[in-house]
């Protein structure tokens, strides 16, 4: 019971950091729909950012974490600025594909620049842990389970309750119709790439302390955050954190009570068991198209 | 500039509009036949991969670029191919067999990935296949006794009517074009058949195509299934030009390669998966000429724009550092990919039908003839 319990909490933990990533796979998907095939790798790259003012500058780590955001969220919107932005309008896949390119870019410019080695970030919360009873749990898991509560709560209310957020929504239903009723369409789609961005780097940087960064983290990490969103159904922000913490308890689950091998492919096959019995995820919001 | 005048449908479907193509297929042939009798032996081993690279393409097309589904999974279906033979040549099965049961099985697992992938569109129908890929992947790392695991599989020489075929001769350079050029011209008949305009149809628009009695489910199964298909047989040669299997060689980046071959050589045209694969091949020995020769020719170039001696040195050991850097390649992957779609998004073979069209109509090419129509995305979820 007490293995569960403990199973259970790492892999909440580790579906959080997931469901991290898959909250920027969402927030882009639903204010542009499009799938930001690099958001694995913005969040790699807010790791090295903040491994770079906190590990090598030696600011504060909470002064270093506001400056990695910061500068990751300028970043987001370059990228935005030079690869998305040309082609907003066009059909998804060429923006996929342009995604996908942007991440084999920024894997290899940030492997010439810091090395293909394994990097730490010293945080305040690195060691300690927390008993309950016999319960033993780390404050870096903790934190990361915390961070991912407050953020998926202040997107959610910033996409339901802010003019942005409404306005965002509203571009990624029907572009034109937006531009027409005076959403600057191409703004919106530059803050949310920031927002993005921003968000990628918090969990760049929680994910520190648990599985190291180095330059593929992104990749590896990314194509697990993708079942997550699909999970909750690609639209859904509070559904990206559940869909995330699903397969991060699959995934621990699997690894402790299946035998060897089953911990990597149990997520995908439970992504393709429930892509076909409901398409459009759990949380999907699924709308008849009217001819 | 020469004008078609098509009387009927034959005139329309004909493999060959006209004798222009004749010739011009006919000297790219026997350029190709002479080859391997006068490019070194290295070039020769690019073209296989060319060959290899161009047939998936093919198959990778059929489904994508015909009937609009998007596959991150190819790189699956090639495993299962080269697997497959790898098996059956342990126990003395001949290669037409083994070459023909690589295809089949794949597209007996092509179409059962087919159904499925029924009911989706899109993001979830790309995602589905990279899950798809996953599990073959992880399965052939785990079933042990048939693919031997992580420690991968020999395959032992080709041979074809008691003959050895070394993958290293020109006899299975041969041997791979042939597939090449059979699996095209077996691609050009379905394509004019209705089961290819049935492909089209269902790309262009499934409304339309269901509404028109296609059976939009049965050809999309048989898409998958035709596409899985040309890409085992593909594996099969594959498999015995590497001569080593292991199942991480067959990855997502494997995958996103078969992608990258279609997406720059113009996901509209068979011509596009040639032309793609042999930029997707030619450009490792480009980037391994420019490793070796590029620092000489710039500190040339600084040497005669008056630069002095110790100038050029550096500046010929700052340029060779940078050109000898890991992760080089996948960077100028990137910054190709991103710029065929930014800027070229027909890709080579659309530039070769604008420079064409350029001349064709001198003085009168306006660009705004191959624009592309913005779209202004609806959202999916209402679709």
């Amino acid at each position: 019971m007490l293995d569960f319990v403990q199973q259970l909490v790492s892999g909440i933990a580790l579906g959080c950091v997931y469901g991290l990533i898959a909250l920027g796979f969402v927030l882009i998907y639903k204010a542009t729909e499009v799938v930001n095939f690099a958001q694995g790798d913005l969040m790699m790259l807010g790791g090295f950012f903040a491994f770079t003012f906190i590990g090598m500058l030696g600011l504060n780590y909470w002064l270093g974490f506001a400056g990695a955001v910061i500068a990751m969220a300028l970043f987001g919107m370059l990228a935005e600025r030079v690869v998305v932005r040309p082609i907003l309008g066009y059909p998804q896949f060429s923006i996929i594909m342009a995604t996908i390119g942007l991440g084999y870019f920024l894997r290899s410019v940030v492997g010439m620049i810091w090395g293909t080695d394994d990097f730490k970030i010293e945080t305040p919360f690195s060691d300690g842990v927390l008993r309950i009873g016999s319960l033993v749990l780390a404050y870096d898991k903790l934190s990361v389970i915390a961070a991912t509560i407050i953020l998926c709560a202040l997107l959610y209310l910033f996409f339901n309750r802010t003019t942005l957020g409404t306005a965002m929504r509203a571009s990624s239903e029907n572009m034109l119709a937006a531009y027409y009723m005076g959403i600057p369409v191409k703004r919106v789609v530059s803050i949310v790439w920031a927002i993005a961005a921003a968000v990628a780097t918090a969990a760049g940087v929680l994910l520190a302390p648990i599985t190291f960064i180095h330059s593929n983290v992104g990749l590896v990490l990314g194509l697990k955050a993708f079942p997550a969103a699909v999970l909750g159904g690609f639209g859904s922000i509070p559904g990206a954190v559940v869909g995330g913490v699903l397969i991060g308890v699959i995934e621990s689950m699997a690894g402790f009570y299946l035998p060897q091998g089953w911990k990597d492919v149990a997520p995908y096959i439970v992504l393709l068991v429930v892509l076909l019995l409901k398409p459009e995820g759990l949380f999907g919001v699924h709308m008849r198209k009217k001819v | 500039m020469r004008f078609l005048f098509k009387t009927d449908y034959e005139d329309d479907i004909k493999l060959f509009p006209h004798s222009g193509y004749i010739v011009s297929y006919g000297i790219l042939l026997a350029f190709l036949l002479i080859a391997p009798f006068v490019l070194s032996s290295y070039l020769v081993s690019q073209l296989v991969f060319v060959c290899i690279y161009a047939t998936v393409g093919v198959g990778l097309m059929i489904l994508t670029g015909f009937t609009g589904q998007a596959s991150l999974g190819h790189a699956a279906f090639l495993a299962i191919g080269a697997y497959t033979a790898a098996y059956l040549q342990q126990f003395n099965v001949p290669f037409p067999v083994y070459f023909l049961a690589g295809g089949l099985l794949t597209g007996v697992v092509g179409a059962l990935v087919g159904f499925p992938a029924l009911r989706l569109t899109g993001i979830y129908l790309v995602i589905a296949t990279i899950s798809f890929a996953f599990i073959v992947e992880e399965v052939l790392a785990r079933w042990e006794t048939v693919t031997h695991g992580n420690e991968g599989m020999r395959v032992k020489t080709l041979s074809l009517f008691g003959q050895a075929v070394p993958q290293n001769g020109p006899s299975f350079y041969y041997l791979c074009l042939a597939v090449l050029i059979l699996t095209i011209v077996g691609t050009l008949n379905l394509l004019r058949s209705p089961t290819g305009r049935a492909f089209v149809a269902i790309r262009d628009s499934e409304t339309a195509a269901r509404s028109m009695g296609v059976n939009v489910s049965l050809y999309k199964v048989k898409s998958f299934a035709i596409s899985a298909a040309i890409t085992g047989l593909a594996g099969v040669l594959f498999a015995h030009k590497l001569s080593f299997i292991s199942p991480e060689m067959f990855t997502l980046q494997l995958s996103i390669e078969f992608i990258i071959v279609i997406l720059i050589g113009g996901a509209f045209s068979l011509h596009g998966a040639v032309l793609g694969a042999i930029f997707l091949v030619m450009i490792d020995p480009f980037l391994t000429y420019l490793k070796d020769d590029l620092p000489g020719i710039i500190a040339g170039i600084a040497a005669t724009f008056g630069a002095d001696s110790i100038t050029a040195g550096k500046i010929h050991g700052n340029v060779a550092a940078i050109a000898s850097a890991n992760g080089l390649k996948g960077a100028i992957y990137g910054v190709i990919i991103v710029l065929f779609v930014l800027f070229e998004p027909l890709g080579l073979y659309g530039r070769w039908l604008k420079i064409k069209l350029f001349f064709q109509l001198f003085p009168l090419y306006k660009r705004a003839t191959f624009k592309r129509q913005k779209i202004y995305v609806k959202s999916e979820r209402n679709r």
